[in-house]
């Protein structure tokens, strides 16, 4: 299992990318920040960055505003 | 004898004034936010509002960043003035925290900063509050910031816009990053003094928080 923002949980499978989780709970809105553990993925590597079972992953969202 | 007259003169006023400035300020801080220093990028809503805040407190050193200068319509939520319009933001933000403070240190940089300048323009910082306002510069910087100083915090802002729903705004944490906002709402709904102003408190609050924690 995998633990998404504190709160939903969802399944883990063995290979599954940031790009996959974010697809599973579908996320579609391009503007946003995600860690892994408490570490942070860089956007260019959400294809590549393969998430451990059990993780925490946390993604935040950017608003415009300043 | 002259050393002892500038002493009296110059030196000890301000000492004295500064006892004074932050006598009220709660016991054990004070020492450790003066050997504190923050990394400030933007100079806008978040960042004049923030600055102020950690002045207040006692910081000792501020890294600000920002190009732009001050226009009118930033005055219905920036900690700016009329007398400011015109002026560069970093430079009217300077004077308004030496006004508070005049012993505080000020690093101010009149640019447009990028991926490449991180490490070097906010090397000395402690920690970083992003108060940048366009969400794709937030993003680039949160990313340079955790590859140039893994280890060090960086305090966000997303979600300050709009009106009501004070009960929405909220800190989420994940390992050295924090993010203070709704994570909702646009500037394009527009944006008030006093929502801007509790964001831009969250973030500076934080950072005393963690500053002092560490001590």
């Amino acid at each position: 299992m995998l633990k998404i923002n504190n709160r939903d949980k969802i399944e883990w499978n063995k290979g599954m990318t940031v790009r996959d989780v974010l697809n599973r709970m579908k996320y579609s809105y391009s503007l946003i920040t995600v860690t892994v553990n408490g570490e942070l993925v860089l956007k260019e590597d959400y294809d590549s960055y393969k998430v451990p079972e059990k993780a925490d992953v946390i993604v935040f969202h950017l608003a415009h505003g300043g | 004898m002259i050393i002892v007259i500038f002493f009296k003169r110059y030196y000890y006023p301000i000492m004295a004034k500064n006892n004074k400035l932050f006598e009220r300020n709660v016991p054990g801080s004070t020492a450790i936010l003066q050997k504190s220093v923050v990394a400030i990028a933007g100079c806008g809503g978040l960042g004049s509002n923030a600055a102020v805040a950690l002045v207040r407190a006692g910081i000792g050193k501020l890294i600000i960043a920002d190009p732009d200068i001050v226009e009118e319509s930033n005055l219905n939520r920036q900690y700016y003035f009329q007398s400011d319009v015109g002026q560069k933001k970093v430079d009217a933000l300077t004077a308004h925290l030496k006004a508070i403070n005049p012993e505080v240190i000020i690093d101010a940089y009149d640019k447009k900063i990028s991926r490449d300048d991180i490490s070097e323009i906010f090397r000395e910082a402690n920690l970083l509050i992003e108060a940048f306002d366009r969400a794709e510069n937030k993003l680039w910087l949160i990313e340079a910031w955790c590859k140039a100083f893994p280890e060090r915090a960086i305090i966000c802002a997303s979600g300050i816009s709009g009106l009501g729903n004070t009960d929405e705004l909220r800190i989420r944490r994940a390992g050295h990053i924090y993010f203070c906002g709704d994570e909702k709402t646009d500037m394009s709904m527009g944006l008030c003094s006093a929502r801007v102003a509790v964001v831009a408190n969250m973030q500076a609050n934080i950072a005393i928080e963690i500053l002092t924690k560490k001590g």
